[in-house]
């Protein structure tokens, strides 16, 4: 079996000799450079654009929105999107201008002599403003629905009787996350060609090559194959790739086509971080009723984030955020109210976790402060009301497959010597300027896309064998660091009985590979992974019933096979499409039903350290349990969890986004402050196994898991550790002087 | 990279006569490059022409004589860690050293660029106030040496003339001294400091003499702070004691509100570590 040994990845060879090509490696003859001219209020209107005389403009390519030859809108869920704003100014870094020219160094000074004249009107910059509708951005229909993308509403059981019962406590607590940047290691970038014959072509960074594919359809106004999109070597996404590619490739591709000429645009990390999507703001209020015994009878919760100025993912990141907002308990009763809501920030969108770690949060605090309140053990807390097989979530999905919560919290608490720790603590705090905590999370993370997403998507994957008995993998699901290619390889070299070093992954290239879904929401080895699985199998099949193989006849027969077919045939291919399995219902309406085929289960404890003179805060040592189903490379499961957590301690107590005006103010690394190796602490990584049958060798998603977990273990340790109640991250000593202060 | 590389010139001159005649002429220097280049790549750095003073053998070195230790500009904080003399007499400099970016920076960054960048949140400028440095600055008009307390006249300003260079800087030898250093940055490498606090001190029979403090990162330049070295010396650390250095702490230090921390918190994180090294220092 390659499944579950640490074989090296695929393509790490190149990637540590520097031979792996990123989009700014690669150089075309004659190739222009691009950079974008930008609103600089949050809202307005667009009055008139003025080039100032100091530039020789005729040297450069210039494009604004009446250059479009289609549709202005980057098509995803909605089409409200402008590729470049026309009149209207909905955010301060929307794109206005695109110019390019030869020499990139000249390109500055150009981009700063166009002015945009703005009429500016009063912008919405918080949840607060969008709910209150002190101006309408978004919507304008004199319906409720204003300033709204979206609303969910989620009921399972009675809450309002839940809340009535004589025999419980009622608590309630408003919690609030801050916005992320995603800050992968390579910023967006992308070349795009044009020519009459070929139509457009981009190579660059990404995550999903069929979203940009989409997006670029109707603004060209061509037809599906003369629109081709590769993906280049993509250093990390973390969904900063997800949906904004498709508005860059976009930008490159109407450049290149108004110039004739090959035209690579390249964000430097300010403009990647000021102008590309982050984490969606959330505030998230909590009810709940609880017994005196600790039973969790009912929870109701009211869930915004914020979507900045247009709609792009955040209905989707709402659903992934309600369906987790109740966690992994079994209450009988849920209401989850939730909305996405319109301000005139840049749009926010994928992040790793996607909704999840914004109402986990909330939900995760909340019971540790219900706990503290009703002087319950948290841990007896949690285990009390974790679901159990046969129970059922707040869509009331029943939970089919055996879990175990409880024991991977179990593990988790042993790992971290959570016990002896928190009593040792308590006893030394009183006396000591550095006060330590010790606290955890419980959680789940459901894998694949959310409802009918699967199904919608209805992906396909392909393999295809040649002559020499290689066998290549065809989908669209790209490697963007995370091991899509060493997991597929292994995946079909345990299917077919092939040597690992036989089996290769084709670059996604629109014109080569079938549509095997975006590259996102932790379902590429569980969900496509499975269908590379069933393809291979396929393809095996067609050699056997050509009556020239036989299963695990080995390297050489199949390559005579292979040798065989093709011969005869001319190519050997074989597809396979995603079909929902039987079993699993989902009623979008009710938003009741079978969320995601499988969940992930997992238990973090942080230990922190907070220094009362400087009120610094300090992960000092982090144990992540999880089940996961199926290990299927541990280095790079080992990694993911890892980065998660990092990424996640971030999230809590470092990285802050500084608004002004709808604007990020601190859109450079020295003062967006992304914890680096000093400040990360140990991290063990505790894997449980329970097979499951959606994916292939029983493998469940992982990937964004890790990113739900920290916040509340670190809040929760931080609370434990000076018996506060911190509500908001990210927590910063600022925030934390304030609380104790107080 | 926003800047046009075409704009700029960068001069490598034979000998620091050269260099001098150079910066007479209006060239301008660049040693480590570590706050220039970062200028450079946001297109913050004005264009025009730079004389590097990279390879100037006569900025080097550290030397130490009866009265003084003398370091070149150039003397990268990887020198300064290494340091024997230097870690003995006055670990506030190393330990400074230590704090600043990470390894890359230390071997790159000097400590003349670090002066005369004039940041207020620089993390040498509160050990070389403590330690008594003096700079020595040079041009083709001639030598001089000054105090470095007053080096710093308001925000980025400084006793730097047009055409001047640092050339060294000497700090006095000291025996028989505790010291304090600490720097609170917005994570624990590649930071900039919210606070950083340097003092030294004598001390007999927990009572203080000769206390300097000085912080960076509070104020529009780094800064002694001589109420709060007045009100802890030759008495008795109590707790009126640090009741009133607290309050002469905010008679020294005017901090603001900025991206990266507020008025507030800097000035409690000061009250706070000035209280913490004066008990240390009784302590030891
Ligand atoms: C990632 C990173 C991390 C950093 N971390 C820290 C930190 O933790 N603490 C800290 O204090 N700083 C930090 N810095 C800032 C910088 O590294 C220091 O200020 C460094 O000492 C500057 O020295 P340099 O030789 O590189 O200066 P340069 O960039 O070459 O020059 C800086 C300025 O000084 C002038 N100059 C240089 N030498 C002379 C001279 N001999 N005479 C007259 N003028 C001169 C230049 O004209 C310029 O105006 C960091 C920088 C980076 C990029």
């Amino acid at each position: 079996m390659i499944v579950g040994t640490k074989i090296p990845r695929k393509e790490g060879l190149q990637k540590v000799t520097g031979a792996a090509r990123y989009v700014d490696d690669i150089v075309f003859p004659d190739m222009l450079h691009g950079v974008t001219v930008r609103s600089t209020a949050p809202r307005g209107k667009i009055k008139a654009i003025h080039f100032a005389p100091s530039i020789r403009w005729n040297e450069f390519t210039v494009i604004t929105a009446k250059d479009i030859p289609g549709k202005n809108y980057v098509a995803l869920i909605t089409y409200d999107q402008p590729f470049l704003a026309d009149t209207v100014i909905n955010h301060p870094e929307e794109p206005v201008v695109l110019l390019a020219h030869h020499d990139k160094h000249v390109l500055e000074e150009a981009r700063r002599a166009v002015t945009i004249e703005v009429e500016a009107l009063p912008p919405v910059l918080t949840i607060e403003e969008s709910l209150a509708k002190t101006q309408i951005v978004w919507g304008q229909d004199n319906s409720p629905h204003e300033n709204i993308f979206k609303e969910y509403t989620v009921v399972k059981g009675d809450v309002a009787a839940a809340f009535a019962r004589q025999d419980v406590s009622l608590f309630e607590a408003e919690y609030a996350t801050g916005a992320q940047e995603q800050l992968y290691i390579e910023n967006n970038g992308m070349i795009a060609t044009y020519s009459a014959q070929d139509g457009v072509t981009v190579w660059g960074s990404m995550q999903c090559p069929y979203y940009v594919h989409k997006g670029l359809l109707p603004l060209f106004a061509l037809g599906d194959d003369k629109v081709r999109v590769i993906q280049t070597e993509t250093g990390g996404g973390f969904g900063g790739k997800e949906e904004y590619p498709t508005l860059l490739a976009g930008h490159a591709a109407l450049l290149a086509m108004k110039a004739g000429k090959p035209v690579k645009m390249i964000y430097d990390r300010q403009e990647d971080m000021a102008a590309t999507t982050k984490r969606h703001p959330s505030k998230t209020r909590v009810k709940s009723a609880v017994t005196k015994d600790g039973d969790l009878v009912g929870l109701d919760i009211d869930f915004v984030i914020d979507g900045g100025a247009y709609n792009t993912l955040s209905p989707v990141v709402l659903s992934r955020g309600t369906i987790h907002s109740a966690g992994p308990y079994h209450t009988p009763n849920v209401r989850v109210h939730s909305r996405a809501v319109a301000t005139n920030s840049p749009p926010h969108g994928a992040f790793r976790g996607f909704g999840a770690p914004q109402s986990i949060f909330a939900l995760e605090r909340h019971l540790d402060e219900v706990a503290r309140k009703m002087a319950l053990d948290p841990v007896a807390l949690r285990k009390r009301n974790f679901i159990r097989q046969g129970e059922t979530t707040a869509t009331s999905q029943t939970i089919r497959e055996p879990v175990d919560l409880a024991a991977v919290l179990d593990k988790a608490l042993a790992a971290a010597d959570y016990d002896a720790k928190k009593k040792r603590f308590l006893a030394m705090n009183p006396s000591s300027v550095v006060k330590r905590g010790i606290g955890f999370a419980t959680f789940m993370h459901g894998a694949g896309f959310t409802g009918s997403g699967e199904k919608t998507l209805a992906s396909v994957v392909g393999v295809e064998a040649l002559a020499n008995g290689h066998v290549r993998v065809l989908a669209a699901s790209t490697e963007i660091g995370q091991g899509t290619n060493t997991v597929f390889a292994q995946i079909v070299s345990d299917t077919l009985a092939l040597p690992y070093d036989m089996i290769d992954v084709a670059q996604p290239d629109t014109r080569d590979v079938p549509n095997s879904g975006p590259t996102v929401a932790s379902r590429t080895c569980m969900v496509v992974g499975k269908l590379v699985q069933s393809a291979a199998i396929g393809l095996e099949q067609t050699l056997v019933n050509a009556g020239d193989y036989k299963h695990g006849a080995g390297a050489d027969a199949f390559a005579a096979a292979c040798a065989k077919y093709i011969a005869k045939h001319g190519s050997l291919k074989c597809y396979s499409q995603y079909q929902q399995p039987a079993n699993v219902e989902w009623d979008d309406k009710k938003y009741q039903g079978d969320a995601y085929a499988t969940y992930a289960w997992a238990a973090y404890v942080a230990e922190v350290s907070v220094d009362m003179a400087t009120y610094e805060i300090r992960c000092d040592d982090f144990v992540a349990a999880q089940e996961i189903g199926r290990v299927v490379h541990p280095v790079l499961a080992e990694g993911q969890i890892e980065g998660g957590v990092a990424q996640g301690i971030g999230y809590a107590i470092y990285e802050k986004v500084v608004w002004k005006e709808g604007r990020m103010a601190n859109g450079q690394m020295t003062n967006y402050i992304m914890p680096t190796s000093a400040d990360a602490p140990p991290i063990r990584v505790l894997f449980d196994e329970q097979p499951s049958p959606h994916g292939p060798f029983g493998a469940k998603g992982i990937g964004e898991l890790p990113m739900d977990g920290p916040a509340p273990a670190i809040l929760n340790a931080i609370a434990m550790a000076l018996d506060v109640s911190p509500r908001a991250i990210p927590f910063l000593p600022e925030d934390l002087m304030a609380l104790v202060k107080k | 990279m926003r800047a046009n590389v075409s704009k700029y010139e960068l001069v490598t001159p034979a000998s620091l006569a050269d260099a001098l005649k150079l910066c007479a002429g209006g060239h301008k220097p660049f040693a480590g490059g570590t706050d220039l280049m970062v200028l450079f790549e946001s297109g913050k750095l004005p264009p025009g022409r730079y004389v590097s003073l990279w390879g100037l053998s006569e900025l080097r070195g550290i030397t130490a004589d009866d009265a003084h230790i003398t370091l070149g500009a150039l003397t990268t904080y990887s020198d300064v860690r290494v340091n024997a003399v230097i870690a003995k007499e006055h670990p506030n400099l190393c330990a400074a050293a230590k704090e600043t970016g990470a390894l890359a920076i230390q071997n790159r960054g000097t400590l003349g660029g670090n002066i005369a960048n004039a940041s207020p949140a620089a993390d040498s400028p509160p050990a070389l106030l403590v330690a008594g440095a003096e700079i020595e600055l040079r041009s083709l008009a001639g030598t001089r040496w000054v105090a470095y307390d007053g080096f710093h006249t308001g925000y980025k300003q400084t006793l730097m003339q047009a055409g001047e260079l640092i050339t060294r800087v000497r700090i006095p030898r000291a025996s028989d001294r505790v010291s304090y250093y600490r720097k609170v940055g917005t994570r624990k490498a590649q930071a900039i400091s919210k606070v950083c606090v340097a003092a030294s001190a004598k001390v007999k029979a927990g009572v203080l003499s000769d206390l300097r403090i000085a912080l960076g990162s509070v104020g529009p330049v780094p800064l002694r702070c001589k109420h709060t070295e007045a009100v802890l010396v030759t008495r008795v650390i109590d707790a009126q004691a640090i009741k009133e250095a607290r309050d002469a702490v905010q008679k020294d230090i005017a901090p603001i509100d900025d991206i990266r921390s507020t008025r507030e918190y800097r000035l409690t994180v000061a009250q706070n570590l000035v209280a913490e090294l004066a008990l240390r220092f009784v302590a030891s």
